[in-house]
């Protein structure tokens, strides 16, 4: 196992590399001059230059890749090209948000999706499970943009029980967790749980009920144990499956939160890129997706790592 | 359940990853099983009606889905005139959405098309081919693995810039490495079969080996995972162009329709929401068909 875990760790080294090596060619893919967005139309040739060599864009490629790789290591991802401020900056407050309203999700998708697994799972073929099953297939299929949509309309536009966009009164300012700031988190977290939801019941349905199909179920109970015994039982043999599913969930809900702030402007990650799309802010486009895509590497490892260790019954070589 | 990843260990392979051997009346049983379903026949009659509605838009709209009429903006739903209402400049909601179901429709399904023809190819040469060859195609995709789908989509579109080509591109890159992954481990395990070994053994070449043997036995696996992604490659593509970076206007697409009635939610609210409806339908669509098409195909049960 100790040998499994230091392959896999080591493993994560070259595929953080190629991680980084796409980021760098996005700037290379697209289309037109990097600098065009900050360039005035008239500027002189020489002001061009200066500036090219300002960004390094006149070296070779690999010599850009391994000093921007190097630079990057070291946490400084560059500067934005639009607002001339360290891209690490601001996408670091950026992330912060981003975090908070993932894990949120991550948390609602995960408590509401393994209670209907259970339930689905326990009473499998009876009325509970189909409804459950029926709102896991809602769950996964639906465009979570249009829900978030759907609930604005509903509880701020008509309800007017919630705020519709933004995180916190009066535009910007700091986060606190009062209500007065932890209600504009409220109508984004449940939009986004919706997918883990869906997920996290399928997956909960189907271990609850290989597990209580196997034999040492019925050995429980015919030794007479109680309802509630074989309950800790299963929930204790679903809980590591049940726990890396919600890992891998966070990690994708972080990299795709983008269309949900864009539909509540969530001052997020999701925010940032949209900003750097538009603007045509190359290094800010790559310094963004190279902190969600480290973010999710290292979760997955943390996921595999920690499901390793915890699960006796997973034999790994 | 399946959670034992291989050293590379990003994700899990999907599961439903099993070789189908391929038997006399095997399809025809499916199909069979497929008839017999109804949830499955429910969403194909769905789907077959979207798609006849794309075929025959131009002649099905009741009025003009480009027309704009200033004085008649952002009417609700049953307006004189406007069965779904108006959108913000003035065009018929239902017109709209009825043409919209041709670049949706394309849209979401293309992607998922090209990459299954690529992504079989990429996956099946490692899968036969094994060692060395394996290890440098199977570990470049695990790179691209290493994004989440809707973080890929962005970056790539955002880089190569807005445009229904560039956003194709982006969605067939994100699926190509997830089928293959497939493609792969289904592939390697018809690999060691008998069947295989005995047509190595009687002298047969590895073209003939991959044509007669492999093909059959691990495309029907590998469709059965593609069809599952096309629901969420509607998603996506539709998520893109609701960002800007897909179907540009006036063109008529769902995505796009949702971005721009977006700021009407507050005066049109139900009119705003009408096109998200047309893609939940569709991709809940997608999603039973494919599940029932899996069990289907599942020779065990």
């Amino acid at each position: 196992m100790i040998f499994y875990l230091l392959r896999r760790i080591v493993y994560t080294i070259p595929i953080m590399i190629g991680v980084a090596f796409f980021c760098f060619l996005l700037v290379h893919i697209s289309p037109g001059d990097p600098l065009v967005s900050i360039l005035p139309p008239d500027a002189s040739i020489e002001l061009q230059q200066q500036l090219m060599k300002l960004y390094g864009f006149d070296r070779p490629w690999y010599e850009q890749f391994a000093h921007w790789f190097w630079r990057a290591l070291h946490g400084d991802l560059g500067t934005s090209i639009a607002s001339g401020r360290s891209v690490s900056t601001e996408v670091m407050r950026a992330v912060g948000n981003t975090l908070m309203l993932s894990c949120m999700a991550t948390l609602i998708g995960f408590l509401f999706g393994s209670l209907f697994g259970f339930v689905a799972g326990y009473f499998r073929d009876s009325w509970v499970d189909r409804v459950a099953s029926a709102l896991s297939v809602l769950g996964v299929s639906v465009p979570h943009y249009w829900l978030g949509m759907v609930l604005v309309i509903i509880f701020s536009s008509q309800l007017m029980w919630l705020p519709a966009t933004g995180a916190g009164p009066g535009g910007s300012g700091e986060w606190a967790w009062d209500w007065a700031h932890v209600q504009f988190m409220v109508l984004p977290a449940i939009t986004m749980s919706v997918i883990p939801m869906g997920i996290i019941a399928r997956t909960v349905r189907a271990l609850v009920a290989d597990i209580l199909a196997q034999e040492f179920v019925v050995g429980l109970r015919a030794k007479g144990l109680t309802d509630l015994g074989i309950f800790l039982h299963v929930v204790k043999n679903a809980a590591p499956t049940a726990l890396a599913v919600m890992g891998l969930q966070l990690g994708y809900l972080l990299g795709g939160s983008i269309l949900i702030e864009t539909v509540f402007s969530w001052p997020g990650t999701g925010f940032l890129l949209n900003s750097a799309i538009f603007q045509r802010d190359m290094p800010l486009l790559q310094g963004t997706i190279l902190v969600l895509a480290t973010f999710f590497v290292v979760l997955n490892l943390m996921v595999d790592v920690l499901q390793t260790t915890l699960d006796p019954r997973i034999q790994r070589s | 359940m399946n959670m034992t990843s291989t050293v590379a260990g990003i994700a899990p392979v999907p599961a439903a990853a099993e070789p189908v051997e391929r038997s006399p009346g095997f399809w025809s049983g499916v199909v069979r099983k497929l008839m017999r379903d109804p949830v499955a026949l429910g969403a194909g009659a769905v789907l077959l009606t979207l798609i006849l509605m794309a075929i025959f838009a131009h002649q099905l709209v009741p009025s003009d889905p480009y027309a704009t009429s200033m004085l008649k903006r952002l009417k609700p739903i049953g307006f004189e005139g406007f069965p779904l209402g108006s959108d913000e400049l003035g065009r018929d909601m239902l017109s709209r959405l009825m043409l919209g179901t041709r670049l949706s429709l394309f849209m979401g399904i293309t992607p998922v098309l090209i990459a299954f023809v690529i992504g079989s190819g990429v996956g099946i040469l490692p899968g036969y081919a094994g060692g060395l060859v394996n290890t440098l195609i199977m570990r470049t995709i695990d790179i691209l693995y290493a994004f989440p789908s809707v973080l890929l989509a962005i970056a790539l579109s955002g880089a190569l810039g807005a445009g229904i080509g560039n956003a194709l591109l982006s969605l067939t890159i994100v699926f190509i490495p997830q089928i293959a992954r497939v493609a792969e481990s289904v592939t390697t395990q018809v690999r060691g079969r008998d069947y295989v070994e005995a047509a190595r053994a009687s002298g047969a070449s590895p073209f003939t080996i991959v044509r007669v043997h492999v093909l059959g036995n691990v495309l029907g696996p590998i469709f059965v995972f593609a069809t599952s992604l096309i629901a969420v490659s509607m998603i996506l593509a539709s998520g893109l162009s609701f960002l800007g970076l897909g179907v540009r206007p006036p063109e008529p697409e769902w995505g796009l329709m949702l971005n721009t009635l977006r700021t009407a939610i507050y005066t049109q609210p139900w009119v705003a929401a009408l096109p998200g409806v047309m893609i939940f339908i569709t991709s809940i669509s997608f999603n039973l068909l494919s599940d029932s098409l899996r069990s289907a195909m599942d020779v065990k049960s």
